[in-house]
């Protein structure tokens, strides 16, 4: 028993003793979460959209926030001034929605769900054999600056030591919570956003009632491409902005586990609970496992929340006869 | 069609699908480039693939290839995967291929045991297993002109030169890969006996760009010295977190991976003071390099994205790993007497390597490295490095050559080596006098 009590301690008081001891830094490890969680929770958004709309899992979100993010720095790299690269970004973004509903979706209406999923694989291997091309696959740097976000930082005295706060997280934060906001309204309070809803459901029925799928999907993958755009723009102020930013996207997976498939508040809280979470745990509890812990927690999260709550916790549960 | 036209394209078309080479009228030295320029990694393999090209090349361009014999380069994408570069291995082997250099510690590791079956040697630039540098077990892995192990006790001289290790602590942060964790044996061993602490913070491939709990640790712990292990994403990324916490860039050392033009540029002048060893030389100033953008940049041969990425760090190592290969095909011809030599010629050619600095000059690199000279025991070289600053927009060499601690270093290799072949009793080795 004896020989335990140093394991118990490491494990159950030592990690609290520390964040007691330092709680500057332990607000600083939150914030830190917060801004990871916020970001991991923009990933998701994009997912959510498209499967709200189509319930198709776009596996090519990751690779579109690739997209965006390059086709917006090579047209600054060309000359263009950064916010007509910005509206023209986004216009680009507006084409390939309407490419990709008029070229794959549309010949897939009522199709199979993982019919649609293989699409969003080939339309993957695509974008990234498209943007390598077009774009090379040597790294480009973030406009941070010339779309006018601070990149300094603001230091908050508290606890006889400092939390930082840098600027372009503060503007993550405060995008990714108006754009959560102006999705939720639009999905709630707007014809369009309620035909999204009935597409969902049902294909063939929302097709019954006049709704135009075509026009829908066209929407719903635009609105999923500004997202992508806005998760590059901050991912990629974060590093640089290369393919590896593609990588970033898969524990997007274990948010929208958390949080369901469906739900906008959802990918928040999901996003919110992985970064927060996997930053405490590393920070707090990291050195038992010799480090990197970040690697797995959110799929260890994931994978109970698999076992007790299938659906996540905002997500929609679904029962098949069969 | 008269029936000569028909005959010769029958003919043609015969030897096409037996796969007879029918361009081995003209005597070539056939040198296969695993390459990426895709992928995550992309951003260190494109430049060190258009170096590696260019070089080869030029030689074509102004010398007719060496020793009368034109270089056939031909790239197989790898996109840094293990399992790709295997592939791209077997599909390029029974072509001639008379040396692999494969940018990838993975690729390399899953190389090595092939070397000496195929007789095709595995030249690992300073990368790779370090163990590889004792000859005697490794008579077909090079790994000129330093290893990893070396590499890492000249960056810890460095430091011991300013401010002392003793009692000191070291933080070593590291992609958590096969490469990220090749020094962790010796940075352990040397903990022990120069009497420093280690803190070690690994960064998983899916974490490159998300590192703010490994730097949360770095300010919690305070290490006195930063060591990064680093490649790709991962190196702006930690630079970038480093400046957040405010640590002192003066004190946060990459290796020569993480030290780069495309990793520093995306971090600008926020980067500041960051240093980074390196073996090869910075910038156009060298004849070698102006030759190359005379004749094959300047006439739309080189697939550089722009003139000025001539000379960068990762193409300079790019171009280096040719020139050694080169000399290697230069000595081999030499010694055989022949024209179009062999993997095993090759091997050979490795060995008996001594680029000095006559030589260097000779080659319009004066001043671009350090020695290399091979021996049948010492497929390792000189090991030194120098360390480069980073001053906002640029690197600038800070230092002269800093010599590794061999006499430490090399029976740990030797120790290593001995290990790596113990339970292998098939495994071939040379006995050097």
């Amino acid at each position: 028993m004896e020989a335990l009590m140093p394991a118990l301690d490491a494990v159950f008081l030592a990690p609290f003793r520390d964040m007691v001891s330092l709680p500057d830094f332990l607000i600083q490890v939150i914030w830190e979460g917060f801004v990871s969680g916020i970001l991991y929770a923009l990933i998701a958004l994009g997912f959510v959209l498209i499967y709200k709309a189509s319930a198709v899992f776009n596996f090519a979100q990751g690779i579109m926030v690739v997209f965006a993010a390059l086709v917006l720095v090579s047209l600054f790299d060309m000359g263009v001034p950064a916010w007509i690269a910005l509206i023209l970004t986004i216009g680009v973004m507006g084409i390939l929605a309407l490419t990709i509903e008029r070229v794959v979706l549309r010949k897939l209406v009522n199709q199979h769900e993982a019919i649609l999923l293989m699409a969003t694989i080939g339309l993957t291997l695509v974008l990234k054999g498209a943007g390598q091309l077009v774009f090379g696959g040597e790294p480009k740097t973030m406009i941070t600056e010339e779309l006018g976000f601070s990149t300094g930082s603001s230091d908050w005295e508290v606890f006889d030591g400092i939390v930082i706060f840098q600027h372009i997280d503060i503007a993550a934060a405060v995008i990714a919570i108006v754009m959560v906001a102006a999705l939720g309204v639009f999905f709630s309070k707007t014809r369009i956003g309620r035909a999204l809803r009935a597409v969902a459901d049902d294909h063939q029925a929302a097709l019954s009632v006049g709704i135009s799928l075509n026009q829908i999907w066209a929407i719903v993958w635009f609105a999923s491409g500004i997202v992508a755009l806005v998760t590059g723009i901050m991912w990629g102020a974060r590093s640089d902005v290369s393919f590896a930013l593609e990588i970033i996207a898969l524990k997007a997976l274990a948010v929208l586990i958390l949080g369901g498939f469906t739900s906008i508040p959802g990918a928040i809280v999901g996003g919110l609970i992985v970064g927060i979470g996997e930053k405490l745990f590393e920070v707090y509890w990291g050195p038992l496992f010799g480090g990197g812990v970040e690697a797995w927690f959110a799929y260890v999260l994931a994978l109970i929340f698999l076992l007790f709550r299938p659906q996540g916790m905002f997500g929609e549960r679904h029962i098949e006869r069969v | 069609m008269n029936l000569k036209k028909l005959s010769c394209t029958a003919i043609a078309a015969a030897a096409m699908v037996v796969g007879l080479p029918i361009a081995q009228a003209e005597d070539s030295l056939f040198m296969p480039s695993l390459t990426y320029r895709t992928g995550p990694f992309a951003g260190g393999g494109t430049p060190f693939a258009d170096g590696y090209a260019d070089y080869f090349n030029m030689l074509n361009e102004r010398d007719g290839g060496i020793g009368g014999a034109k270089i056939v380069v031909e790239e197989c994408e790898t996109a840094y995967n293990t399992q790709k570069g295997v592939e791209c291995y077997e599909a390029t082997k029974d072509k001639g291929a008379l040396a692999y250099s494969p940018l990838s510690t993975g690729i390399t590791l899953a190389l090595i045991p092939k070397a000496s079956v195929d007789e095709i040697p595995v030249f690992s630039m300073g990368y790779g297993l370090s163990a590889a540098a004792i000859g005697e077990k490794f008579p077909w892995t090079f790994v000129y002109p330093t290893t990893y192990w070396n590499q890492l006790s000249s960056i810890l001289k460095y430091i011991d030169a300013n401010g002392g290790l003793d009692g000191k602590k070291v933080g070593f942060i590291y992609l958590d890969v096969g490469y990220g964790k090749e020094p962790l044996p010796l940075l352990e061993k040397l903990s022990a006996s120069l009497g420093f602490e280690v803190a070690k913070y690994p960064v998983g491939v899916k974490e490159m760009q998300n590192q703010s709990a490994q730097w949360l640790n770095v300010r919690k712990e305070r290490p006195d010295w930063m060591i990064m292990w680093g490649w790709g994403a991962m190196n702006p990324t930690a630079v970038k977190e480093a400046a957040k916490i405010r640590y002192p860039l003066d004190r946060f050392i990459g290796n020569w991976w993480a030290g780069s033009h495309n990793d520093l540029n995306a971090v600008g002048k926020s980067g500041k003071g960051y240093l980074a060893a390196n073996f090869s030389g910075i910038g156009q100033d060298f004849p070698a390099v102006q030759d190359i953008l005379t004749h094959v940049v300047d006439k739309g041969n080189s697939k550089v994205a722009s003139r000025d990425d001539v000379g960068n760090v990762l193409y300079n190592r790019g171009m280096f790993n040719a020139v050694v290969l080169a000399e290697a095909i230069h000595v081999a011809q030499q010694k055989t007497g022949k024209t179009v030599i062999t993997g095993a010629d090759m091997r050979d050619g490795l060995e008996n390597i001594n680029i000095d600095e006559a030589r260097l000059k000779e080659l319009g690199l004066e001043g671009f490295s350090a020695p290399v000279k091979g021996t049948c025991s010492d497929h390792e070289g000189a090991g030194a490095v120098f360390l480069q600053q980073w001053n906002g927009e640029d690197w600038e060499k800070i230092t002269d050559l800093i010599e590794p601690d061999n006499d430490t270093v090399r029976p740990l290799l030797e120790e290593a080596a001995e290990k790596y072949v113990s339970d292998k009793p098939d495994w071939q080795g040379q006995t050097c006098s």
